[in-house]
């Protein structure tokens, strides 16, 4: 059963650039190992932390969606958890809730053609309108 | 940008109330509570919504207050999405409650889940300004 979660985790702001590949690539190999998928990484770069978290004022920010099933995101958990770097962690699935957003625009899509096509001047007025 | 706090023609509409004035509905004033941060939560949505409305009723009316994200059709309300965010926290960085902003209630359950998810990854401060 596999599930797509973000995965976003900060590292001390003084690691080098070499050693985040390095630890992007370690949780790579053990995604694939484990029969999940790396769809994207995605490093948002330095940035102030919005509180002290070890004494650290900054981080840098690296988000990973990943493929997989509940374990591997387990395995990947304690993976960061003893890793020393890292100093921050959040895990979020985010498949039900792509998944209802594209039931939203599904709708949303449908309804815009069935308006569209009989009264044009319908669609204008679906728009947030002005007071009466 | 729009605070039209004027304490204006109120006095005036309850001795006049009888002459043919035309209701006060065109100048929608804004209640007196105070704004939180300074920051207006409500975007430019449509007005009127009187509850008592009416001359001689009473002297401020709320506007009515719109759902954000209804309005907009904003669906996807993400942790990663700090500046709208943002919008919905105090200075305090206590999460401003529906009935100050208008927000709905399953928009609001959204962002407040949203708004705790940017405060675990340190998005957003737990207290006080981000630093």
């Amino acid at each position: 059963m596999n599930r797509t979660y973000e995965l976003m985790f900060i590292v001390r702001p003084d690691m080098a650039e070499e050693d985040q590949d390095k630890l992007i690539s370690a949780l790579e190999s053990a995604v694939t190992t484990s029969g999940g998928q790396m769809k994207n990484v995605e490093r948002m770069g330095k940035r102030r932390l919005a509180y002290t978290v070890r004494k650290f004022h900054d981080g840098i920010y690296i988000l990973l969606t990943v493929d997989g099933s509940g374990g591997l995101i387990h395995e990947l958990e304690r993976r960061l958890r003893v890793t020393e770097p890292v100093i921050k962690f959040l895990t979020v699935r985010i498949d039900e809730e792509q998944k209802r957003l594209d039931k939203i625009k599904a709708i949303r899509d449908a309804r815009r053609k069935v308006s569209a096509a009989p009264a044009p001047a319908e669609a204008s007025g679906e728009a947030p309108a002005v007071p009466a | 940008m729009a605070d039209e706090t004027r304490p204006t023609a109120t006095p005036r509409a309850e001795t006049s109330s009888g002459s043919d004035r035309p209701s006060g509905g065109d100048r929608p004033e804004r209640s007196e509570r105070p704004d939180r941060g300074g920051r207006s939560f409500r975007p430019g949505g449509p007005g009127g919504g009187r509850g008592e409305g009416g001359p001689g009723g009473r002297k401020y009316f709320r506007r009515k207050k719109v759902c954000k994200f209804c309005v907009e059709k904003v669906e996807a309300i993400n942790y990663k999405d700090i500046r709208l965010l943002a919008g919905f926290v105090a200075e305090s960085g206590k999460i401003v409650p529906r009935r100050l902003t208008g927000v709905c209630t399953p928009h609001q359950r959204r962002l407040s889940s949203a708004i705790k998810q940017a405060r675990n990854i340190a998005l957003l401060p737990f207290a006080g300004r981000a630093s």
